[in-house]
């Protein structure tokens, strides 16, 4: 085989990654920043307290929340599921850990800090259990369970605070999503090390290759002995978990609750964030990787619409073009890669990835 | 002589897929006023032709021709449009809609202001009547009613938009005898009257009642056309695969000999087992090493009785016990941890996890017993993708390929290689035969021989009961949800002896099976 | 003859009452709607007891009044969820056309002209939906997530600020209120023109899902999109149409909401997408498609409405509650949906 042709496969197989045409997208809105302004990649080391300073490091900072629910959305999306409480149960994480805060007034205290943050989390972890019992025991479509705790969740938040958008002072907390460290935010090097540790588990083990399984077929997932309740059980409890974790990253970095705003909408950034990733709604494969480059891409975008002078009220036009645009290349990347026919399957007769996405898998 | 002109005229069709040519210049033609069948293996290109003619599948070069004219179909509701109507294997209605909405959908009777109602259920009522499914109601709902039913019901639509080519695939693979005889008879009926029927259908009993004319198709090439009284079945078996009958019969042989060796000991012992709806509470019991065949009519339990067995179902009476002790089956991780293992007859929706390799297919039962935290080595996995690969000659030979694209006998192979792989005391099979070609068949019935040569026990069910009764050692006849006998498979025991066992059933009092309202 | 089995032989039902319960036994999915009925009655009994002045003209007028612009979307919705799909652009889309329709008017364009831009621009929104979802294989939850983040990102860059309608404005004469029936003193039974625009949306709707080909097409789509495409039936355009209708019958309901409240913002809207589903899903649809009944949607949408009513009414329920209260609703219904499904499935 020639060299050209050899290089012509390496570029053939690289278009056809599924975050190719996401990292593409991310180059060319940091290149209309940059013709903005030409200083707009520039990345300094602050002397006094060596952190990196910059835009670049913005929006990695800006991108750690969305990157936990968007990986913990892609194991969902993959089981044929899907959780739509993500935003609410980020509200409620923040709105425990800044009550708790606020009530115990120790703003030098890590352990006041940790037992927050630990309350937090068992709280979202619980509104996982919530969703997977709802979905395995009694057998309801993920969208419908996870659209009533949505419901529900901002309720109990507003309860939480009793309305108010609470507010508290601690500075170990504060240092955890606002500080640095090697230079770097420490709320981006936690995300990226969860989301190693959540890989190499799901991966090295046979967790990834069963959530694979039940996404592609459950029946027959079952009937080879996958027991479907517990994966499913994990799967909601780790987005639960991850949505807390991400929830506790967004009020730490003004140290204040919003319980109307805070995570307001954001299960649609984690759900964009998977598919442009290459994991179908449909469920099946799965592409961590691809939600964190997802993920990046969107918080890329926030950053680029509010430098561009643009009112942030409009950020959803653009993210509506980022996401046409990407199903578009995806879907004629497919027509033009399979010539004029796709394989096996007669053109027809296909689930539409609403349905699929709907349907639960019952114990 | 009068030369009568074809309804349909196919001449050079070539149609390619990425890496597999299915169609190559094959020709095929229909007259009016007869039942013309395709035959071939999977993978010979029946269906294909079928779709291309049916405009579900754009030619790459050919021409059809249809009543003289030269046509391209861009779609089903062309080719219907045209004339010619088809009726799928998997029945293709609409479960949630009753059988006058399905029957009558894209035709109902519009009055002024929109869809009459009532005249197209009586148009449909009619319909029915004519198809002598007099006896259902066009308002009952479409999922309530048997899938042989269903089946019938497709067909009768197929009728009712005036068809002059009616094209059936597969259409009696849900059917019991009964059933396929009274289709015959609307066929011959609908023949008489100058209808063209395409017929396809792997039941050779079938086609030699049915048919006046043969076609078959090999690899994708036609190899010829035969009046039917001109060939015989040998030879057609021939044509098809290459091979002959003889194969079967040196399956035949070993299977004999298996029962005379005649070992007694008892595997698993079933008491009351049931459950309601499904089938009543029965006996039974599996030996060592033996084949136990399943035999009865469609509906007859047999597949719920075995899925009990495994645990696929929950039982609602009765109790196991294998070995002495006893046993719980309540779901598929408690069958296959007492060394179960079930394959099942819907392949598609129950079996192959499509998108998912051939190797992770392969290794799925065994992976799932040891749970998800401890993986199996990439050694581990590949001496079960190579035993099994080997042992049961599965093709294309690349592990790593989807599961998807793998022909239906070559899919079967692998979920077979999974159970096996599980290592198995009993290995329930369920259809394990069923739509695979005549060389995948011979081939996974000697598996079946040399297992239970090995010591594992085998259920084997299937609708051809010569099939079951090559293989058994004994057999469980079924009808009607419940046992009703034992057949001890000696050298003289014929299909004859299962048909007789369960004509002679009498029903329970006050419920009679053949009547039908006038 | 052939051989069957007991259940495929039947008789025909000869009684009123063995016609109902064939009725309900040939569409299990009736029972839900019926459900939703039941609730409804319960919730006006409930409230008349507890509250007083409920079952009374004036409340039921403000009931249909204010809901008109719900029951309008909620039939949209329907005819989306029926065929398997979903369109989560609805509540945005009405932003936008309020937003763009006041701002028309304000500016001098001929008001009636406003209001069938208004309504186009549902149109062409649907028709971009349904574009994508047809011909670009993209799925409908993105496809229509992705046309509601557009139509709010437009609306938001029209104008952030309330729009109003001038006072003499054609327009509002749409929300102007008529006297059906004079009650004594302010008890009077009023609609507005709105009113009866939703009430020829239902019919309208009812006559095309249950008379014409497409509706019967809508129902076979949502149950099994390839056995209806081997029918031959025109799947293609019939899902494109769905979204149209959608699109459409949003731009309708920003009319008659705008008519009535006189402004059209770029927050208006947020959230009735979900409004719109829960009363699809509380009127009996199934979200997988292929079941379900306009007048339930419409049953649905009245339930929420008679829900806020209550909850205002009582007046110690806390605001934050009412998410709970809708939560928990919708988590009764789905598993009553939920039991008759499976119990068909057996």
């Amino acid at each position: 085989m020639s060299a050209r042709r050899a290089v012509a496969d390496r570029v053939t197989g690289l278009v056809r990654k599924q975050w190719f045409w996401a990292l593409v997208a991310i180059l060319v809105l940091l290149a209309i920043n940059l013709v903005n302004d030409p200083t707009y990649l520039s990345v300094t080391v602050n002397p006094q307290n060596g952190n990196l300073v910059g835009n670049l490091v913005d929006i990695l900072r800006a991108s750690a929340p969305i990157i936990m629910i968007a990986v913990g959305m892609s194991l969902v999306i993959a089981t044929r599921g899907i959780d739509l409480s993500v935003g609410s149960t980020m509200v409620v994480s923040g709105a425990v850990s800044m009550e708790f805060l606020k009530d115990a007034n120790s703003p030098e205290s890590v352990g006041v800090a940790a037992a927050a943050i630990a309350m937090a989390l068992v709280i979202s972890t619980l509104i996982g259990v919530v969703n997977g019992l709802l979905i395995t025991v009694l057998g309801l479509q993920p969208f419908i369970s996870t659209l009533i705790m949505m419901l529900a969740g901002r309720g109990v938040a507003k309860v939480i605070t009793s309305g108010q958008n609470t507010n508290a002072r601690n500075d170990p907390f504060q240092w955890l999503t606002n500080g640095y460290v090697l230079g770097l935010p420490v709320v981006f090097v936690l995300a990226l090390a969860l989301v190693g540790l959540l890989a190499l588990v799901v991966r090295r083990s046979a967790f990834g290759l069963m959530i694979e399984a039940i996404g592609i077929n459950p029946k027959a997932s079952r009937m080879a002995g996958i027991r479907p309740a517990g994966i499913l059980m994990a799967v909601y409890m780790l987005s639960g978990l991850l949505a807390g974790i991400a929830g506790i990253f967004a009020v730490g970095s003004v140290m204040t609750v919003d319980v109307s705003r805070t995570g307001y909408q954001m299960e649609l950034d984690a759900i964009l964030a998977v598919v442009i990733g290459g994991t179908s709604l449909a469920g099946g494969k799965f592409y961590m990787g691809g939600a964190v480059i997802g993920s990046i891409l969107i918080a890329t975008l926030d950053k680029t619409i509010v430098f561009l002078g643009i009112p942030a009220s409009a950020t959803p036009a653009f993210k509506a073009v980022v996401i046409v645009a990407l199903c578009l290349l995806q879907s004629q990347r497919v027509r033009s890669a399979f010539g004029r026919r796709r394989t096996s399957v007669p053109p027809t007769a296909t689930p539409t990835a609403a349905v699929a996405a709907k349907e639960g898998v019952s114990a | 002589m009068s030369a009568m002109l074809p309804v349909v005229q196919m001449k050079g069709i070539s149609i390619a897929f990425p890496g597999v040519k299915a169609l190559d210049e094959v020709d095929f033609r229909l007259f009016p006023g007869e039942v013309h069948t395709l035959m071939g293996e999977n993978g010979a290109g029946k269906s294909t032709l079928i779709k291309a003619l049916t405009g579900v599948y754009p030619i790459d070069s050919g021409s059809i021709t249809v009543l003289g004219e030269d046509r391209k179909f861009h779609s089903t509701a062309d080719a219907q449009r045209a004339g010619i109507s088809t009726v799928y294997q998997e029945v293709n209605l609409c479960t949630n809609l009753n059988i006058g909405e399905n029957l009558m959908l894209g035709h109902e009777v519009r009055g002024a202001f929109g869809i009459n109602w009532r005249a197209t259920h009586v148009a449909a009522n009619e319909a029915l009547r004519g198809m002598g499914l007099g006896h259902l109601d066009s308002r009952q709902s479409l999922a309530s009613v048997s899938i042989a039913m269903q089946q019938l019901v497709a067909i009768s639509r197929a009728m009712v938009t005036d068809a002059k080519v009616l094209i059936l695939d597969e259409p009696t693979s849900s059917l019991d005898a009964a059933e396929v005889e009274n289709l015959f008879q609307v066929l011959r009926g609908l023949r008489d009257k100058g209808v063209a029927i395409l017929f396809v259908s792997h039941f050779l009993d079938q086609v030699y009642a049915i048919s006046d004319r043969i076609t078959v198709l090999r690899n994708g090439a036609h190899v010829g056309e035969y009046l039917t009284p001109e060939l015989d079945r040998p030879r057609l078996v021939s044509l098809m695969i290459g091979k002959d009958l003889a194969a079967f019969a040196s399956i035949s042989r070993a299977a004999t000999s298996l029962e005379s060796a005649g070992a007694t000991e008892v595997l698993l012992e079933a008491r009351g087992l049931g459950r309601r709806g499904r089938v009543e509470p029965t006996d039974l019991q599996v030996n060592v090493g033996e084949v136990l065949g399943f035999a009865g009519l469609l509906g007859s339990g047999r597949t719920e009785l075995a899925r009990l067995l495994y645990g696929a179902d929950k039982p609602d009476s009765g109790e196991v016990t294998m070995r002495g002790e006893k046993v719980s089956l309540h779901s598929p991780v408690e069958g296959l941890s007492n060394h179960i293992a079930f394959s099942t007859e819907n392949r598609r929706d129950e079996g192959a996890v499509g998108d998912l390799s051939v190797r992770e297919n392969l290794v799925l039962a065994v992976q799932a017993r040891r749970g998800w935290a401890r993986p199996l080595s990439r050694r581990e996995k590949d001496a079960i993708v190579d035993r099994y690969m080997g042992e049961l000659g599965v093709r294309p030979s690349d592990p790593d390929r989807p599961m998807k694209n793998l022909s239906g006998g070559n899919q079967q192979k692998v979920l077979l290689g999974r159970w096996l792989a599980t290592g198995p005391e009993l290995l329930i099979l369920d259809e394990p035969t069923r739509g695979i070609d005549v060389g995948a068949k011979a081939e996974i019935q000697e598996a079946v021989v040399k297992l239970a040569e090995a010591g594992t026990s085998v259920v084997f069910i299937s609708s051809e009961l010569e099939e079951v009764v090559r293989l058994s050692g004994r057999i469980v006849v079924m009808k009607d949800h419940r046992k009703v006998g034992e057949i001890v498979v000696g050298p003289d025991v014929t299909t004859q002896a299962v048909v007789d066992m369960i004509a002679s059933d009498s029903p329970p009092s006050g419920h009679t099976m053949a009547e039908e309202p006038a | 003859m052939s051989t069957m089995t007991a259940s495929d032989s039947t008789t025909l039902p000869v009684t009123r009452w063995q016609r109902l319960t064939r009725s309900l036994r040939d569409n299990p999915s009736m029972l839900p709607t019926l459900a939703a009925v039941a609730l409804f009655a319960a919730m006006l009994i409930y409230g008349e007891l507890a509250y007083g002045r409920i079952l009374q003209l004036n409340t039921m007028s403000n009931l249909l009044i204010n809901n008109a612009h719900l029951v309008i979307i909620a039939v949209g919705m329907t005819f989306v969820i029926l065929t398997g799909g979903i369109d989560l652009s609805v509540g945005a889309v009405i932003a936008l056309s309020s937003v763009a329709g006041v701002m028309l008017a304000g500016a001098g364009v001929n008001p009636w002209v406003a209001v069938l831009a208004m309504v186009l621009i549902g149109t062409v929104i649907g028709a971009i939906s349904g574009v994508l979802i047809q011909y670009f294989d993209v799925q409908p939850f993105i496809a229509t997530l992705a046309m509601m983040f557009l139509a709010r990102g437009l609306a938001s860059m029209l104008s952030t600020v309330p729009q109003r309608l001038d006072n003499d404005s054609p327009i509002r004469e749409l929300g102007t209120p008529i006297k059906l029936i004079d009650g004594p003193k302010v008890n009077d039974l009023v609609i507005t023109v709105g009113v009866v625009v939703a009430v020829v949306v239902v019919i309208a709707a009812f006559f095309v899902l249950h008379r014409t080909r497409t509706g019967r097409t809508v129902y076979a789509v949502g149950g099994s999109e390839g056995s209806a495409q081997l029918m031959g039936l025109p799947v293609h355009r019939t899902k494109l149409s769905v979204y149209l209708i959608s699109g459409t019958l949003a731009g309708l309901a920003a009319v008659v909401y705008t008519a009535r409240l006189g402004i059209g913002q770029n927050i208006t809207g947020i959230g009735w997408e979900l409004d719109a589903i829960a009363a699809t899903v509380i009127g009996g649809t199934l979200l997988t498609g292929g079941a379900g009944y306009v007048l339930g949607s419409v049953v649905g949408a009245f339930v929420l409405g008679l829900m806020n009513v209550l909850i205002t009414r009582d007046g110690s329920i806390k605001p934050e509650m009412v998410t709970i209260i809708t939560g928990g609703i919708l988590l009764v219904f789905v598993v009553l949906q939920r039991a008759v499904t499976s119990r068909q499935r057996e």
